[in-house]
C-alpha cells in the first residue's frame, strides 16, 4: 500500500472540474466532456455489474450437466441478457465513452469535444436505450441470444424480443454521435503544433474507432428495425415462411457486428501504447505502424463479416474471400504488438498496476488473436463454430483484452480523473486475480470447445462436467478480482493521497494539467512543441516518486 | 465426474485431415506465441527499473523490422489460408457417388430418412468406409447440424437445402448436436450417429415393417398431386419433361441457365415461378402448405431417380456420369 502509506502533501487544487458547482442540475445538464465521462462511468459500471450478474448465474448452472436452480427457458434469458448488456452496453461504450470522452480533447489540447450538448445527448440516449433493456429484462426477458437470428427472433421467439431490440436500437444513436463527435474534434481542434503524427496513439485509436461507429452502426439499427418490422407488421424480410431469407440477417448483423469487435478492441489498444510507453520510459516504438495499423484493421474489419458464416450456406467462394481477408486482420494485429514488445526493449520497466494491466492484455491478446486465426480458417472453423472454442476466443479478444485495457486505462488515468492515488500493491494484487482467474475460467473452454461442447447449451453430456467446473471456479476468482477495483477506487475518493498532476512522470498534454483539472483543462491554448512520447527529454528522466501532490508542478500552458 | 480426455474422437476420413492442419496451427501458432511470449517476459526481467539496463531513446523508426516480422506472419497466415480452404472444398463439395440421406430439423428434433424409406429420430445410423451425403432442411428456424467426431457442421435452413458429406471410418455412437440456438429445447436436440460395419447396417436398415423407399413415397406424391398431368414428354405438355432433371442444366425463360439440384426442384414446388424453363408459360400453381418437408425430400429423391429418354440422353452431353452403387435397397 505504498499510496496510502505516504503522507499527503498538498492540498486539492482550488477550482477543478469536480467542485466547480455541486448540484444533481449541473451534473445532468453539464456540457463538459469530463463530467459527462464520468456520469459514462457510472452508467457502465451499472451495465458491468448485471451482466456481471447474468454470467455469474450462468456459470453456477453450469456447474452441473443437468438443470440445476434454473429451466432451460430462464437460462437462455441469462445468456441473451448477458450478451446483450455486455456487448451494447458495457463493450461498444467502455473506453471511448468514458476514457475516450474524458482525455481525447486534453490529449490533443482542446477545451471540449465539439459539439458538447451532443455529447449529453448521447449520454441521455445512452441511458434510454439502457433503460429499455432493462424494461425487457423485467418483463421476463429475452431469449434471442445477443445476435438475434433470424427466423427465430423475428418470428418464433415469444420473450420480449421488442423492448430489448429498441434498446439496442436506441443506444446505437448514442455510439454514432460519439464517432461523430470524436472524428470532427480530432480534424478541427488540434491544438497548435499537434501535427497528425504527433497525435497520442491512444487518439489515433478512437480516430479509427469513430469511423466504424459513424459507418456501421447505421446497419445494425436498420438491421434490428427490419426484425421488428417483421415481428410487428409481419411483413417477410427474414422468414422464408413469408417469403424472406434468413441468411440477409447474418450478413446486415454482421457487417455491423464485426467491426464492433474492432470498437471495442481499438481503444484497448490505444491505451495500451500509452501505458506501456509510459512505464518502459520509452518513445512508441514503430509509431507510425500502430497508427496505420489501427486504420488498417477499421477498413479490412468491414470487409470480414462473412466469416461468421462459413457454415450458414453462403457459398464456398465468399467463404474463401472472407478467409483471405480475415488473415489480412492478422497482419496489422501482429505489428502492434510486436511494436509494444519492442517498446520494452532497453527500457526502464516498471510493474505498476496499469503496466500489469497492459502486459495482461499483450498475453491474452496473444492467445485471443491466434484462436481468430484459427477460426478464420475455412477448414478449422467447421468444427469449432457455434462451440464453446468461439465463446472462449472472443472472450479472450473481449473480456480479456478490452476488459484488461479499460482497468488498465482507469488505474493509469485514476489520478487524473479524480486527483487521487489508489492503493498500489491491492491494485497489483487484483490485476494478478484477474489474469489467474481468467486463464481459469476461459482456457477450459478452448478444451470443450474442441471437443464438441455446443455454445448456448442449458444442459450437456455428462463427460464435459470437469472442464465446465474448472471454468466455473476461474470464474469466482475472477469476479472477487472485478469487484476489488470497485471497492478500491470508492476508498480512494476519500482516503486516498492526493495525486500529484504528473504522478507516473508521463509524457502528454493531460498530464501537464492539475489533477483533476480545471473546468476548460487548460489556462491558454497548448502548444505541442515536440514529438509525442518524448521519453528521451530530462524532464522524465529523474526517478519516478509518484503519488504525492507537489506545488509548482503545473506547467503553466 | 469423468474427466473428459482433451481432444475428441476422430472418427471419418475428414477429421482426419482436420486433424494434421490442427497440429500445423498448434505447432506454427504455438511456437510464435510461445517465442513472442517469451521476448516479452525476458524484456520485462532484463530491463525492469533499477537493474541500469535502460539505455536512452534515440528515436528512430525501424521499417525494416517491422517488414521483417510482420513476413512470418504473412507467410504462416497464406499457407493456413491455402490449407484451410482446401479442407473446406473436401468438406462441402459432395461427390456425386455419396449416399444422400435427408435430414429435417424442427424444434427440437432431427428427423431422418434413409433412400430406401427407413426413418429414424434423433439418430443417424450409417455404415463404415462408404461416403454418406446428408440434405438437410428445417421446418422452422435455423439449426445446425454437428458430429463432433466427424469435425462437421452445417447450418440447417428453413427454406432451403443445404448439404454435406462424411465417409465414417470408426464403428462406434458419437455425439449429434444442433449446434445453432434455437431456442427453449436447443440444449435437448441432441442424438447420436451410429457408425455400423456394413453387414450389421444392412440388416439395421431392413428390418422393420412396410418399408417404402423415399423415392417410392415420392413417386405416390407425384401421383397423387397429378404433377405428370403437365410435366409428360407430350409434345404440348404445359410443363417441361422432369425426365433427368437432376444434374441437367436447363434453359431458363430470360436466358439464365440453372443446374436441377435438391434446391431447384425445391423451390420450383413452392414457388414455381421463379425460375420458369424457357418456352414455357408460369402457369403452374404453388404447392405451399400442400407438400410438407418430408414429402419434398421424398419428390427430391423421385425425381432424382429419373433417368433422362434414352433419345435425350443421345442428344445431350452428360454433365456428369450417372453415379453408380448409390441405392442401398
Amino acid at each position: 500500500m505504498t499510496a496510502t502509506s505516504v503522507p499527503v502533501e498538498g492540498s486539492a487544487p482550488q477550482s477543478n472540474y469536480l467542485n466547480v458547482s455541486h448540484t444533481v442540475r449541473s451534473w445532468l445538464l453539464t456540457v463538459d466532456h469530463k463530467r459527462i465521462a464520468i456520469l459514462y462511468l457510472f452508467g457502465i459500471t451499472f451495465f458491468f455489474a448485471l451482466g456481471g450478474i447474468f454470467a455469474t448465474l450462468m456459470r453456477l448452472e453450469l456447474s452441473t450437466p443437468g438443470p440445476w436452480f434454473v429451466e432451460s427457458d430462464t437460462y437462455n434469458r441469462m445468456f441473451s441478457l448477458h450478451g446483450i448488456i455486455m456487448v451494447f452496453f458495457f463493450l461498444v461504450p467502455s473506453i471511448p465513452a468514458t476514457l475516450g470522452n474524458f482525455l481525447l480533447p486534453i490529449m490533443i489540447g482542446a477545451k471540449d469535444l465539439a459539439f458538447p450538448k451532443i455529447n449529453l445527448l448521447s449520454w441521455y440516449i445512452y441511458m434510454v436505450g439502457g433503460l429499455f433493456t432493462v424494461i425487457a429484462a423485467a418483463l421476463g426477458g429475452v431469449d434471442t441470444g445477443w445476435t438475434f437470428y433470424t427466423p427465430f427472433s423475428s418470428t418464433y421467439a415469444n420473450s420480449n424480443v421488442m423492448w430489448a431490440a429498441l434498446g439496442v436500437f436506441i443506444s446505437g444513436f448514442s455510439s454514432i454521435l460519439t464517432g461523430l463527435n470524436f472524428l470532427v474534434t480530432i480534424h478541427k481542434m488540434r491544438a497548435p503544433g499537434m501535427t497528425w503524427f504527433r497525435m497520442p496513439l491512444f487518439v489515433w485509436a478512437h480516430y479509427a474507432t469513430s469511423i466504424i461507429m459513424l459507418l456501421g452502426t447505421p446497419v445494425v439499427a436498420i438491421t434490428i428495425l427490419l426484425v421488428a418490422v417483421e415481428r410487428g407488421l409481419g411483413i417477410g424480410i427474414f422468414d422464408p415462411k413469408l417469403g424472406g431469407d434468413p441468411v440477409l440477417f447474418q450478413h446486415l448483423f454482421w457487417f455491423y457486428s464485426h467491426p464492433a469487435v474492432y470498437i471495442m478492441l481499438l481503444p484497448g489498444m490505444g491505451v495500451i501504447s500509452e501505458i506501456i510507453s509510459c512505464f518502459s520510459r520509452k518513445p512508441v516504438f514503430g509509431y507510425k505502424f500502430i497508427a496505420f495499423s489501427s486504420l488498417a484493421i477499421a477498413v479490412v474489419g468491414f470487409l470480414v463479416w462473412g466469416h461468421h458464416m462459413f457454415t450458414s450456406s453462403q457459398s464456398v467462394y465468399a467463404g474463401m474471400a472472407f478467409s483471405l481477408l480475415t488473415m489480412v486482420v492478422a497482419v496489422p494485429s501482429a505489428i502492434k504488438v510486436f511494436n509494444w514488445i519492442a517498446t520494452m526493449f532497453q527500457g526502464s520497466i516498471e510493474i505498476s498496476a496499469p503496466m500489469l494491466y497492459a502486459l495482461g492484455f499483450i498475453g491474452l491478446f496473444l492467445v485471443g488473436g491466434l484462436t481468430g486465426v484459427f477460426l478464420g480458417t475455412l477448414g478449422l472453423d467447421l468444427h469449432v463454430h457455434d462451440t464453446y472454442f468461439v465463446v472462449a476466443h472472443f472472450h479472450f479478444v473481449m473480456v480479456g483484452a478490452t476488459l484488461m485495457a479499460y482497468l488498465g486505462g482507469l488505474h493509469f488515468w485514476w489520478p487524473k480523473i479524480t486527483g487521487r492515488m489508489y492503493p498500489m500493491s491491492t491494485a497489483r494484487f487484483s490485476a494478478g486475480l484477474i489474469y489467474v482467474g481468467f486463464f481459469l475460467a476461459f482456457l477450459p473452454q478452448f478444451v470443450l470447445g474442441y471437443l464438441g461442447m455446443p455454445r448456448r447449451y442449458h444442459i450437456y453430456p455428462e463427460e464435459f462436467q470437469f472442464l465446465h467446473v474448472l471454468s466455473t471456479a476461474g470464474a469466482s476468482i475472477l469476479g472477487v478480482g472485478y469487484v476489488l477495483p470497485v471497492l478500491y477506487f470508492i476508498w480512494s475518493l476519500r482516503y486516498a493521497a492526493r495525486a500529484a498532476p504528473n504522478p507516473w512522470r508521463a509524457a502528454g498534454f493531460e498530464w501537464e494539467i492539475q489533477s483533476p483539472p480545471t473546468q476548460f483543462n487548460f489556462e491558454g491554448v497548448p502548444v505541442m512543441d515536440h514529438e509525442p512520447y518524448n521519453y528521451e527529454n530530462e524532464l522524465f528522466s529523474e526517478p519516478i516518486e509518484h503519488q504525492v501532490a507537489r506545488t509548482g508542478d503545473v506547467r503553466s500552458v | 465426474m469423468n474427466p473428459a480426455p482433451l481432444l475428441p474422437q476422430t472418427a471419418s476420413v475428414f477429421a482426419a485431415e482436420y486433424e494434421q492442419l490442427f497440429w500445423f496451427f498448434m505447432i506454427s501458432c504455438g511456437l510464435a506465441a510461445v517465442i513472442t511470449f517469451m521476448v516479452g517476459a525476458y524484456f520485462v526481467v532484463r530491463y525492469r527499473r533499477g537493474t541500469g539496463n535502460y539505455v536512452k531513446p534515440n528515436g528512430h523508426d525501424h521499417t525494416w523490422l517491422e517488414v521483417a516480422w510482420s513476413m512470418p506472419v504473412l507467410f504462416v497466415v497464406t499457407i493456413l489460408f491455402v490449407w484451410g480452404a482446401r479442407l473446406f472444398v473436401n468438406a462441402y463439395v459432395q461427390p456425386d457417388t455419396a449416399t444422400e440421406i435427408f435430414v429435417t430439423g424442427k424444434q427440437w428434433m432431427w428427423k431422418i430418412q434413409h433412400p430406401n424409406g427407413k426413418r429414424e429420430i434423433n439418430e443417424l445410423h450409417v455404415p463404415i468406409n462408404t461416403q454418406i451425403k446428408l440434405t438437410m432442411t428445417s421446418e422452422d428456424v435455423i439449426h445446425s447440424f454437428f458430429i463432433p467426431a466427424f469435425r462437421l457442421k452445417r447450418d440447417v435452413l428453413p427454406g432451403r437445402y443445404t448439404q454435406m458429406w462424411f465417409e465414417a471410418t470408426k464403428e462406434g455412437e458419437f455425439h449429434l448436436f444442433c449446434a445453432e440456438y434455437c431456442g427453449t429445447e436447443h440444449s435437448r436436440m441432441v442424438g447420436r450417429v451410429v457408425v455400423m460395419g456394413e453387414g450389421d447396417y444392412q440388416e439395421w436398415i431392413s428390418r422393420g415393417e412396410e418399408i417404402i423407399s423415399m423415392e417410392e413415397q415420392g413417386e405416390r406424391l407425384f401421383e397423387r398431386h397429378a404433377c405428370g398431368s403437365c410435366h409428360n414428354d407430350s409434345k404440348n405438355a404445359r410443363g417441361p419433361s422432369l425426365a433427368g432433371i437432376y444434374d441437367r442444366t436447363r434453359l431458363l425463360r430470360g436466358g439464365h441457365r440453372v443446374r436441377g439440384d435438391a434446391n431447384y426442384i425445391r423451390e420450383s414446388v413452392l414457388r414455381p415461378n421463379a425460375k420458369v424453363v424457357a418456352g414455357y408459360d408460369a402457369v403452374m400453381p404453388t404447392y405451399q402448405g400442400q407438400i410438407d418437408e418430408e414429402g419434398l425430400n421424398q419428390l427430391v429423391a423421385y425425381l432424382r431417380s429419373l433417368d433422362r429418354s434414352p433419345a435425350e440422353q443421345a442428344l445431350l452431353e452428360p454433365d456428369q456420369p450417372k453415379p453408380q452403387g448409390e441405392r442401398l435397397r
